[in-house]
């Protein structure tokens, strides 16, 4: 067992915490697939309300986004603004 | 790797960032488009004029067809907002960085949205109607609905935020990874940079500004129109 010090052991724990709170985009995936899913449905049957269905979909995948972007600024600041290395 | 704005110049203790730099340059830019294309006008537009009346007539449409009769006086913030946001959005085509990749940039932004969302909110329903609202459907509900309002101007900065940074580091990795890439071949100069990572420019440097800066300017106004709203119970 060959030692290291804190601030590797914290680099290293980052890292893999960047990663792993990159899982919430699992979610977000879906739940952006199903909009755009549901709103090509819809433009199916109802073709002459795509203007408004497009905006719809569009401010819906916004606040879908968000969840995965909260997890990407999470990440970001893990690998690169880390306020617990020290 | 090198993630933050650089800082241009200080004065004392005021870092002057790109950011800042960035952003009064695209002002003093569409300031200059907007003098010169109303100085002279025809009634024919060509030129400068007839690109300032199709936004400016795009705006509009767009702000009306959301929010109603009452959006035409909101029109010039969102036209400010989506352009402003846009052409900030967009300097990664000038390899220059972006200044919405920055929460300093996009922060204030969202705070002078949610500022507007309240203010017309109360003036619309007025004070009691305002606290009412806020504690429906239960009166305690109010802490938590104060709290899914604070929540908004933070999402709102940190959508466009993310999206724009994320194309940053992105753009960043391609373009260092094409110019090892080069290296690797034995070349002095980094060809491959030459035409591969253009639909990543198109996409990163684009269409993302345009979708993002339409998507922060529609949710503003959404949330204004829903804001101002009276309760018929």
């Amino acid at each position: 067992m060959t030692g290291f010090t804190g601030a590797e052991l914290i680099a290293a724990m980052s890292s893999l915490g960047a990663g792993i709170a990159m899982v919430a985009m699992i979610g977000v995936g879906i739940g952006i697939g199903f909009n755009a899913g549901k709103t090509v449905e819809s433009t199916a049957r109802q073709p002459e309300a795509q203007g408004t269905l497009l905006k719809l979909m569009l401010i819906g995948v916004a606040l879908t986004e968000t969840a995965g972007i909260f997890a990407l600024v999470i990440a970001i600041m893990l690998l690169f603004a880390n306020p617990l290395m020290p | 790797m090198e993630v933050g704005p650089r800082i241009i110049f200080s004065i004392g203790s005021v870092n002057f960032t790109e950011t800042v730099i960035f952003g009064w340059i695209i002002s003093i830019i569409i300031l200059i488009f907007a003098f010169c294309a109303t100085r002279n006008m025809q009634r024919v537009p060509k030129g400068a004029q007839l690109l300032g009346e199709l936004l400016v007539g795009f705006m509009y449409k767009m702000v009306k067809d959301t929010m109603g009769e009452i959006g035409e006086k909101f029109t010039p913030y969102m036209g400010t907002l989506i352009v402003f946001l846009g052409f900030g959005s967009m300097l990664g085509l000038l390899e220059l960085r972006p200044i919405t990749a920055d929460l300093n940039c996009t922060g204030p932004l969202a705070l002078i949205s949610f500022i507007m969302i309240h203010y017309n909110s109360i003036r619309a329903r007025g004070f009691i109607g305002y606290n009412k609202h806020m504690a429906s459907p239960y009166l305690w509900m109010w802490p938590l609905n104060l709290m899914s309002e604070c929540m908004f101007p933070i999402t709102l900065a940190c959508r466009i935020f993310g999206n724009i940074f994320a194309g940053v580091i992105v753009m960043t990795l391609v373009y260092s990874g094409l110019e090892t890439a080069s290296h690797a071949l034995g070349s002095p100069i980094p060809f491959f940079q030459i035409g591969f990572p253009l639909p990543l420019n198109f996409w990163f440097d684009m269409f993302e500004p345009i979708l993002q800066a339409y998507i922060f300017t529609m949710l503003t106004m959404v949330f204004i129109a829903t804001g101002r709203t009276v309760d018929e119970d």
